[in-house]
């Protein structure tokens, strides 16, 4: 009886070890995949901000214009399901880091009563976990207010017979109190982006195992450049929208 | 100098411990930290307290023992140097200093300062070994050519410790730093590359076993590390585990 009740336990063991081993369950692996996760989320980061720098032109003309992207982005098939890979990959990236992060919690039970963590790294790197909630609550605030809205939510036709998601933008900018609310949320949310940027650019590259002597100062050079000037270029377009209230 | 201290007191694993105050009159500026530790020791003793429970060994910073969290850093304020190598000269007249244990669940405290670090003896029985035939037919070292540049980063790895502060520095509390220095001392060598798939994936489940965080490269273990293992290591753990669980047999 023994030896079977010992013969389970390192069948129940090994399956563990197999469970936590590998691409799938070990630590590394988990970051291979926040890695190639976050590497696509940073290049939907850029196509979105160039199809949306659209709104610098509210004319009647630049509106229409901005509703013919709408609608191609929500109706050519390759981008359809670049967009479901897409969701997939945030929802992969922000579940895989809550458990990382849940994990890295339980890894030390006890605090230190003396903490000095700013002698040895940066702010950023230590709150990537908080950074990555407030940036997956706006996301849900941004897709409830325009992707709800585009594809299921009550929205108005324009000229040329399109869904009229350019009124729907600046309504949301531009309605008052609320709107004020909503462009500091969109502030405080690309903050965020910054900082997880800041950090997380360069974490890619050294968790896919590229440091390199040469390269590596490049890629934090670039990372640090694209951590500022992708969230700002985002931040303009709310503030312009509220600026051309008349 | 007099200095207050704030000291982790714990009497065994199971206990809850607490920080308790303390102070040292007349410390010489030249003494170690440990020779502090030592005469606070002798004063607890002489009064009939139990003295503090440290880890120490050789006291020239190359055996890895002593550990302490100094004042919220691994091995105290100084870089690159272990505890052994922290002097007094380094605080001033009046400082009150937080004296506690390395923190992981991997580390459990045995008494008060002193933690179990067998975690990082048993990932280093995983892998972290060449198998070679020792029944007395020793090959000469020299047969087998190495690049100078790969020896050099084989004997930089080489320098860890095993400390356990790139650990305790962590704010995951991940061993990374460690395996990735032990990793990488190996399969930089010729005489390391034939097991090298086994050893990375054997060396990071054990690692995972023991339940250290997971590394998030915050890059506190470099600034922290006593010898200045760096996180190119780091990426080559990464590189070489990728490869071995694409090409691994099993």
């Amino acid at each position: 009886m023994s030896s079977v009740l010992v013969k389970f336990a390192e069948t129940q063991n090994t399956a563990k070890k197999m469970a936590n081993s590998g691409l799938l369950g070990s630590s590394i692996a988990k970051k291979y995949w926040m890695s190639l996760t976050g590497l696509f989320l940073i290049s939907f980061l850029i196509v979105h901000l160039l199809g949306n720098l659209q709104l610098l032109d509210l004319s009647k003309e630049g509106q229409e214009q901005f509703n013919i992207y709408a609608k191609f982005m929500t109706s050519f098939p390759l981008i359809k399901i670049t967009s479901y890979f897409l969701y997939a990959s945030i929802l992969f990236h922000a579940v895989d880091g809550i458990y990382l992060a849940m994990q890295n919690r339980k890894a030390r039970p006890e605090r230190y009563a003396s903490y000095k963590p700013n002698r040895n790294s940066i702010w950023a790197s230590r709150n990537m976990g908080l950074l990555g909630t407030i940036i997956l609550a706006f996301i849900i605030l941004h897709m409830s207010q325009f992707w709800y809205t585009m594809h299921w939510g009550e929205i108005g036709i324009d000229a040329n017979g399109n869904k009229d998601l350019a009124t729907v933008v600046i309504q949301t900018y531009q309605d008052g109190t609320a709107g004020l609310i909503m462009v500091l949320l969109y502030l405080i949310a690309m903050a965020a982006v910054a900082f997880h940027l800041y950090h997380g650019f360069q974490s890619a590259f050294q968790t896919l195992g590229i440091n390199h002597s040469r390269y590596t100062p490049i890629i934090k050079t670039v990372g640090a450049a694209f951590s500022i000037i992708v969230p700002l270029a985002y931040a303009i377009i709310p503030v312009f929208v509220l600026m051309a209230k008349n | 100098m007099d200095l207050k201290l704030k000291i982790w007191r714990q009497a065994n694993t199971n206990s809850k411990g607490s920080l308790k105050d303390y102070q040292v009159k007349n410390v010489s500026a030249d003494s170690s930290f440990l020779e502090m530790m030592d005469q606070l020791n002798e004063e607890l003793i002489d009064k009939g307290d139990d003295p503090v429970a440290f880890d120490h060994d050789c006291r020239e910073g190359i055996c890895g023992m002593c550990s302490m969290h100094i004042n919220g850093e691994p091995h105290g304020p100084e870089s690159g140097t272990t505890t052994c190598q922290l002097h007094m000269r380094k605080f001033k007249d009046g400082d009150t200093i937080y004296v506690e244990p390395f923190r992981a669940k991997a580390f459990p405290v045995l008494k008060d300062l002193a933690v179990d670090r067998a975690a990082l003896d048993r990932v280093i029985q995983a892998g972290g070994f060449v198998s070679v035939n020792t029944s007395g037919n020793t090959l000469d070292a020299n047969a087998i050519p190495v690049p100078k540049a790969d020896a050099d980063a084989a004997f930089n790895a080489a320098t860890c410790i095993g400390c356990g502060g790139c650990v305790a520095a962590c704010p995951n509390a991940s061993a990374m730093l460690f395996v990735s220095a032990k990793v990488s001392q190996l399969s930089l060598l010729p005489q390391g590359k034939v097991e090298a798939k086994e050893r990375v994936t054997n060396m990071v489940n054990q690692m995972d076993l023991e339940g250290f965080g997971n590394c998030s490269n915050v890059g506190a273990c470099a600034e922290e590390c006593p010898v200045g293992i760096s996180l190119e290591n780091i990426a080559r753990l990464n590189r070489e585990y990728l490869s071995a669980s694409l090409t691994s047999s099993k």
